[in-house]
């Protein structure tokens, strides 16, 4: 334990360096190494934890309350960290090329970057309310300076405010939830809490402010206003880590919350299932009708979000209705789900961020063609999208496996309850992977295939190693989970002692079993490589197969085709979004066509967040008309104010003299 | 895994041609024309492999990969798919969810494949695939799920011989409704009228055929013969289903299990030839309709169970 922390302490350290270091190479240099060692020693407890050992907490006393502060690691908090520990170096890494050196200095941003890496490590091991929130703080503020980088722009400027605006939001929830939890049990330690759970009174209130509070940082729709403003904005390593990693904290914070309460009762399992079925199909529906590739990739992790938060959801209603296979299966799905989310997710915005250093912009209707000059990017950009979309032969195919085999599983209970739940998330979750693979055809066939449409498109040019690597060590491990899909029980078995260890459930058959299950899933992907590659190689055998010949696309016989008649993007997705429009509203503009023959004409099409739009710029705006007369109050002139400070003092006169 | 449940998907592998040699046929016979032979796709397949290839400029690696990949899903998928009362060599629990998204990679391979053209009207299409498949997919899997809660199995296997004469004499409404959705279903997956016309030589108004456009010789055979086995893995799940009779003897089954075959086949011409095609728009729709009568099979199961 005392190396996770300072693993932590060393990060931080790092950070400060880099900013006091003038040079901005050598500023790289160190938060790389500080952050790659950090996260090396940090690795050790968390792997000794999930083999099975563990560890002693670390106790430091301290002034406040009388409680102590306790950094521990149980197994959930371990599991937790293993995306952390995987993503953040290989985003280090990336990020050290991607800004490159830059007139501009880079040491605070290499500060903000390690202090986020440092303060989610201490989130997950935090075992006391305060250090919990203000180790959550750090987090939220730290992150907030990365997506600042561009901050001459103006859009830039206005994405980190509201993602400001958002995270402390969320934080006014969590600082009520605490103090009711803290209130109630008598105590600001987690195990405190734990020990006195008994007198907890308002377990809906809490639960409904842990899902608010927790939710604005995971992005439950809809309150994930922040997220496709916010990940497109940042510098794209700071994206993969934020999107990969840091939003999962919230879903960290709701499984806390359940360990703490120790309360699961159905009504909590079905909000959890709704809950995630809203954002699954509203994260992949908007994000069809995005143009710019990363803020696409945004609304995904509203929809990957959606599946983690159902496969919690069944694990809840497995301890419910007292059936181990859900419980497994349901928090084994999510809790896989979150490290494969990471990987490919990571994966694919540090493939955006290729893109949009290679070619300058991330409007999918631009680009096209990139495939023929950016091969590494491109291939394992498609893995990634082909993980995300749950395909065979990848690791989101195996997460969302187990989610749709608990959905079954639960159909033998012979109740109406799991019979129901199996009809919602198979339905659900079809729907979701169907549109993520229009959504992803969209994203990767626009943008990699065909012809280039632009100049910018056309002078593209390769990411070079330091960008590549992390991108190719994450495709791998995209590959690598999907063959060793029978080994993820173990992985996911280790949690599930922290979540459901107190209530008594037996797994061993369902882990047989699923083994089982998973060993022939993983043999089937093994022979797909192995058969694709022999029928391409076969072709080569035919009689004919050395007399190729080029020649243009076939066109219907139309003489001299252009990139630009090429199918664009918005037309791919339209039969979709014309299907989904009331959810959507997306706004048209078009010119009227004038005359005969017109020569010009333009068509426009931008779909704005239905929650921001709908929701907060209503009340935001009530309440900004509200409190606007209060303006009146800052009027500048220097008497006004000490007289201000003079009433202020004599009310406290009067209130501390009367009483 | 006995040796002799290999010999099906096997059989699968070298029948599947004939499915569309038979719909054409009847085809033929509807609008009073001799029609080509029966076997006329092994002679398409056969000649494709002896010609030379031709690829655009604007294609990369990922046309000339992909006809292997879809291939090989569509092989792997008849692995799985089991015959009547006899188990597919490689069957467990939750098998015909891989089977579901075998065929959706097959079907992304398709749609990318299509994208690398760079052409408008192969994009097109693919837009079209990918709309249509996003909405069959559930309607697909509510009614598995129908048949897992009557079966009481959560495989394939045991979904298949477990439907019988009996459970047609108790439970017929309910598995009627399963297996219109799922035909329309087949007819929607594999390009058949009402949902695309396979004859059609507007590139405009095409869907499976207009994402080919750009494949010739061994690739076009692959790809030919993927769609021919995709026709096959759809018709054994609905002859499953539709054929109560199950033997434990090899030989009665596999003539049980291709007369069924036969009959899809038989089903699928007769409605070519007698629908018009639908309006693209209103595709969406009745797969919709095909879902809500899964829904209504597992609600009737439900109300049935639970009284």
């Amino acid at each position: 334990m005392e190396l996770m922390l300072l693993g932590c302490l060393l990060q931080i350290l790092g950070g400060l360096i880099a900013l006091a270091v003038r040079d901005n190479n050598k500023a790289s240099l160190t938060a790389n190494l500080s952050v790659w060692l950090g996260c090396a020693l940090a690795a050790i407890p968390v792997i000794s934890v999930l083999s099975g050992n563990s560890i002693n907490p670390v106790r430091l006393e301290w002034s406040l309350t009388g409680s102590q502060l306790v950094f521990g690691l149980d197994t959930l908090s371990a599991f937790f960290c293993l995306p952390f520990l995987v993503i953040s170096p290989l985003a280090a890494m990336y990020g050290r090329s991607y800004l490159g050196n830059p007139e501009r200095r880079l040491g605070s941003h290499w500060l903000f970057f390690n202090l986020l890496v440092a303060s989610m490590l201490l989130l997950l091991t935090a075992q006391n309310v305060i250090m919990f929130i203000i180790v959550w703080e750090v987090m939220a503020v730290s992150s907030f300076f990365l997506v600042m980088h561009d901050h001459e722009q103006e859009k830039v400027r206005k994405a980190g405010w509201t993602y400001l605006i958002a995270t402390h939001i969320g934080t006014i929830a969590l600082l009520v939830f605490f103090a009711i939890l803290g209130s109630e049990t008598h105590s600001l330690d987690f195990g405190g809490i734990i020990a006195n759970r008994k007198m907890i009174v308002h377990t809906g209130a809490l639960f409904v402010l842990a899902i608010f509070g927790f939710g604005v940082k995971a992005g439950f729709f809809p309150l994930h206003v922040w997220l496709p403003e916010a990940h497109p904005a940042a510098p794209s390593h700071v994206s993969a880590l934020m999107s990969g990693v840091m939003i999962k904290t919230g879903i960290y914070g709701i499984l806390r919350t359940i360990t703490l309460i120790g309360y699961t009762d159905a009504y909590l399992g079905w909000a959890l299932v709704i809950i995630g079925i809203i954002s699954g199909v509203t994260g992949v529906v908007f994000a069809l009708a995005q143009h710019d590739l990363k803020r696409l990739l945004a609304y995904h992790s509203v929809e990957n979000i959606g599946i983690i938060t159902i496969g919690i959801g069944v694990g809840v209603l497995g301890i419910a209705w007292k059936l181990p296979a859900l419980v497994f299966l349901g928090f084994g799905g999510g809790l896989l789900h979150v490290l494969n989310h990471a990987l490919f997710k990571s994966l694919l915005f540090l493939g955006a961020g290729a893109v949009s250093h290679g070619t300058g912009t991330l409007d999918i209707e631009l680009l096209g063609g990139l495939l023929k000059k950016m091969r590494w990017t491109a291939w394992t950009f498609l893995i990634g999208a082909a993980a995300i979309a749950g395909l065979p032969p990848f690791n989101g195919f195996i997460s969302e496996f187990y989610i749709y085999f608990a959905g079954i599983s639960g159909v033998r209970a012979f109740t109406p309850g799991p019979i129901i739940l199996a009809a919602f998330v198979m339905v659900s979750l079809a729907l979701i992977g169907g549109l993520a693979v229009a959504c992803f055809s969209k994203a990767f066939g626009i943008v990699f295939l065909g012809e280039a449409r632009t100049t910018k498109a056309a002078n593209v040019h390769e990411a070079d190693l330091q960008m590549l690597t992390p991108m190719v060590i994450l495709a791998g491990l995209c590959v690598l989970i999907g063959l060793a899909a029978p080994l993820t029980v173990y992985l996911v078995k280790a949690p599930l002692g922290t979540l459901a260890g107190s209530d008594g459930f037996d797994f061993t058959g369902i882990m047989h079993h699923t083994r089982t299950v998973f060993g022939y899933v993983a043999l089937i992907f093994g022979i797909l490589y192995i058969i694709s590659l022999v029928f391409y190689l076969i072709k080569k055998l035919l009689p004919r197969a050395n007399q190729v010949s080029t020649t243009g696309t076939w066109d219907c016989g139309y003489a001299a085709p252009t990139a630009r008649m090429q199918y664009t993007a918005s037309s791919f997705a339209q039969p979709l979004t014309e299907l989904f429009r009331s959810l959507l509203r997306t706004r048209k503009t078009s010119s009227r066509i004038k005359g005969y023959f017109p020569a010009n004409t333009e068509f426009h099409t931008e779909t704005p967040d239905v929650a921001k739009e709908g929701i907060f710029a209503p009340i935001f705006r009530l309440i900004n008309n509200r409190i606007s007369p209060l303006r009146q109050m800052q009027h500048g002139n220097l008497s006004g104010y000490l007289l201000y400070i003079a009433i202020t003092l004599i009310v406290l006169l009067i209130w501390k003299a009367g009483f | 895994m006995h040796l002799i449940s290999w010999l099906f998907p096997l059989s699968a592998l070298l029948l599947a041609p004939l499915l569309s040699g038979i719909i054409n046929r009847v085809k033929a016979y509807f609008a009073g024309r001799k029609g080509p032979s029966i076997l006329q796709l092994y002679y398409d397949l056969f000649k494709l492999m002896h010609k030379s290839s031709v690829y655009s400029r604007s294609t990369s690696l990922v046309i000339r990969l992909a006809p292997a990949v879809i291939l090989t899903c569509l092989v792997l998928a008849c692995l799985i798919l089991p015959w009547g009362g006899f188990p597919a060599p490689v069957s467990f629990a939750g098998d015909f969810i891989l089977l579901i998204y075998l065929l959706g990679l097959a079907r992304f391979a398709t749609v990318l494949a299509a994208l690398d053209t760079g052409s408008a009207f192969e994009g097109m299409g693919a837009s079209r695939e990918v709309q249509f498949s996003a909405v069959a997919e559930p309607s697909l899997l509510l009614g598995f799920l129908v048949l897992i809660m009557h079966t009481g199995s959560l495989g394939l296997a045991g979904i298949a011989s477990g439907i019988t004469i009996v459970d047609w004499q108790i439970a017929a409404p309910l598995l009627v409704l399963v297996a219109f959705a799922w035909f329309f279903i087949m007819l929607a997956e594999n390009s058949r009228m009402p949902v695309d016309d396979p004859n059609t030589h507007l590139e405009l108004t095409m869907i499976h055929e207009v994402m080919v456009l750009d494949y010739s010789s061994a690739d076009f055979a692959l790809i030919q013969y993927g769609a021919a086995l995709k026709l096959w893995i759809f018709g054994g799940l609905l002859v499953n289903l539709i054929i109560p009779v199950k033997f434990d003897v090899v030989w009665l089954q596999a003539v049980t299990f291709l007369g069924g075959m036969f009959l899809i086949s038989l089903l699928i011409g007769i409605t070519e030839s007698i629908t018009a095609r639908l309006k693209l728009l209103n595709v969406p729709k009745v797969l919709v309709s095909a879902g809500a009568f899964s829904l209504i099979a597992l609600i009737i199961k439900l109300v049935e169970s639970y009284q």
